[in-house]
């Protein structure tokens, strides 16, 4: 080990300044949010909140529970994201196990009618009618269906298929008399585990996140997902805020409000919160095997 | 993970024999193949290509009873009336304001940030600055978008606070269209910057550490190194992720600029993709906005092909 020189080491502390700096700016906000959803509304909209919850109360928790709109978006987005991911991870292995293998003729012409479509789109309002003349307007199905699987996943999945298991294994197999269901069934899917489980959490977290198609083919309020009331209650109502300022009690019911809002955020994304230590050592390998081939 | 040894084995097959004898035998022994993914295949063509087949409508003006098909041709009349409407520059300001603005920022950063990351010598520390920063990725645009709105709200957000603790007028961020952009661009980066950086991290493992051995043999500081070492390393990843980006200049995060949309901040907010979705879905104006759809997405197009073109020439780097 050579002497590091004065220079070098300068070049040490900053880089250990700027990091701590950038993690304190992503980290801050979202304690701020836990703190807050945790602590009493009034000190937190007087601005004496700052890092830990102030007057430590659940009042705010207890509010949501008992709202009827929030409980209906959760269990709205748990069936959208359960029966969802389940159709793309289905969608995704039979898309690119067939694609994986070489001796599959129309594999590349198939790969360009796929690939393609990540360039060029018939657009919003062309996929708006066709949605609409399907009759899939305010159907559970419009939810799952018009994304059932993605291109990305399908070229991740591919690669791994052609690159950790060895060809020879199929052919053997083949040999053997097992046919190429079979094969997929018996010796790919056991031995993609890991993969499966990079793509269940990639669609998963799309799956809980999305609001657009949503917004866009949903109008029964019965059928929206969490993020549609999130966003009734995060950003619709604070365009409210800016307008109206009437009475005493307007004002005191706002606040109340404005205390759930912390509440709310935490609770959307306790799925989340809970998966992430998985989500990021998968998902991290899954962005890896994406950019062998990207 | 990956398993040379696969591809070295498989080129040892007969694969050059290209009758059609052996072709046929090779798709009737594989049915079962096509079979699974056929419906990949009609997912595809139902759900991406017949709306490219409906784009047609941007010719004609569609009349729901007649169909996309029935309906009449009117030729470029609705292309003629968004270039000639009073919203065109405004439209096309604003797109490619925030997509430029975005690439600024947002492109360069991850690759600082990873740079940066892969320099700290402390692997608990890195782990630790990676599980932050790759933690907003997980959060949806709208809770992003209203994390923004509380911590920016004119009464009761804290960033006011802080304005009005230091004696100064609270300011309404989000109906501050000179405030749009910005939000818009730093929130992203905030949301984004830790995820985007794997990719150039995993290009950086990539590196051999005997050139850096080297290169400290020959007196090179540690910036030198990252410049003549480093950089170049990464310098095809770079290049990939550029040509896509800026192929996807005027397709800026439609949806969240929609969320961050208000009345107030309309005039630097309204992009294209909103436009569209304004008049398209909640106006009804299909034709119209589809013409408009059409119009920003062979622009895109466009973008694409030529970035990677000008790329194969300069770099010999490309998508394709």
């Amino acid at each position: 080990m050579l002497l590091e020189s004065r220079g070098d080491r300068i070049f040490n502390v900053s880089i250990y300044i700027i990091l701590s700096l950038v993690t304190v700016i992503v980290l801050y906000p979202l304690i701020f949010v836990l703190s807050a959803s945790f602590s009493d509304p009034q000190t937190v909209l007087r601005g004496e909140m700052l890092l830990w919850p102030k007057g430590f109360n659940l009042n705010s928790y207890a509010k949501i529970f008992q709202n009827h709109d929030i409980l209906i978006g959760y269990s709205n987005t748990i069936l959208y994201t359960l029966i969802g991911t389940l159709i793309n991870l289905v969608m995704t292995i039979i898309g690119a196990y067939p694609l994986s293998r070489k001796d599959f003729v129309g594999r590349n012409a198939i790969m360009a009618l796929f690939v393609f479509t990540m360039f060029f789109g018939g657009g919003l309002i062309p996929t708006y009618l066709l949605i609409k003349d399907l009759g899939m307007l305010n159907s559970f199905w419009v939810m799952v269906i018009p994304n059932a699987v993605s291109i990305w996943n399908i070229i991740i999945m591919r690669t791994f298929f052609q690159q950790s298991i060895p060809y020879e294994l199929q052919e053997a197999a083949t040999i053997d008399g097992c046919s190429n269901i079979k094969i997929l069934t018996r010796i790919i899917l056991p031995l993609s585990m890991p993969i499966i489980a990079v793509m269940i959490l990639f669609y998963a977290v799309a799956h809980w996140n999305a609001f657009f198609s949503a917004l866009l083919y949903l109008s029964d309020k019965n059928k929206f997902p969490l993020q549609l009331i999130l966003r009734e209650i995060l950003i619709q109502g604070q365009t409210n805020d800016m307008v109206k300022m009437s009475t005493e009690s307007a004002i005191k019911q706002q606040r109340e409000v404005e205390g759930i809002k912390y509440a709310v955020l935490v609770v959307a994304n306790i799925p989340v919160l809970i998966l992430y230590p998985f989500l990021q050592r998968y998902f991290v390998k899954g962005v890896m095997i994406g950019a062998i081939k990207g | 993970m990956a398993n040379a040894k696969v591809s070295a084995l498989a080129g040892t097959r007969p694969e050059a024999k290209r009758d059609s004898k052996l072709k046929w035998s090779r798709i009737s022994r594989n049915w079962q193949l096509y079979l699974l993914i056929f419906p990949v295949v009609a997912y595809y063509i139902l759900f991406h290509y017949v709306p490219m087949y409906g784009i047609q409508i941007a010719f004609k003006d569609f009349i729901a009873t007649k169909g996309i098909t029935g309906s009449p041709w009117v030729g470029t009349e609705h292309f003629e009336r968004f270039f000639h409407s009073y919203f065109f520059w405004r439209l096309i300001k604003n797109t490619l304001g925030l997509g430029l603005y975005s690439l600024a920022l947002g492109f360069p950063i991850p690759i600082v940030l990873a740079l940066l990351m892969n320099e700290a010598k402390s692997a608990k520390f890195k782990k630790f600055v990676q599980t932050v920063t790759y933690a907003p990725h997980f959060l949806s645009t709208v809770v992003v978008v209203g994390m923004m709105m509380i911590f920016l709200s004119p009464r009761y957000g804290m960033v006011n606070h802080l304005i009005t603790m230091f004696g100064g007028q609270p300011i309404n961020f989000m109906a501050e269209p000179a405030w749009f952009k910005s939000l818009y661009v730093f929130s992203d980066v905030w949301q984004t910057m830790g995820w985007s950086s794997i990719i150039y991290l995993a290009a950086l493992a990539g590196i051999d550490n005997q050139l850096h051995e080297a290169a400290r043999v020959d007196g090179a500081g540690r910036l030198r190194r990252i410049w003549h070492i480093n950089l170049p390393g990464i310098r095809p990843t770079i290049i990939i992720l550029l040509i896509l980006n800026l192929g996807s200049i005027m397709g800026v995060g439609f949806e969240k600029v929609l969320l961050m949309q208000n009345n107030l901040n309309m005039e630097t907010s309204d992009i294209i993709a909103t436009y569209v979705y304004r008049a398209g879905i909640q106006g009804a104006e299909y034709s119209f906005s589809a013409a408009i759809g059409l119009f920003n997405s062979v622009i895109n197009f466009i973008l694409l092909i030529t970035v990677n073109w000008v790329s194969k020439r300069v770099s010999e780097t490309s998508l394709w």
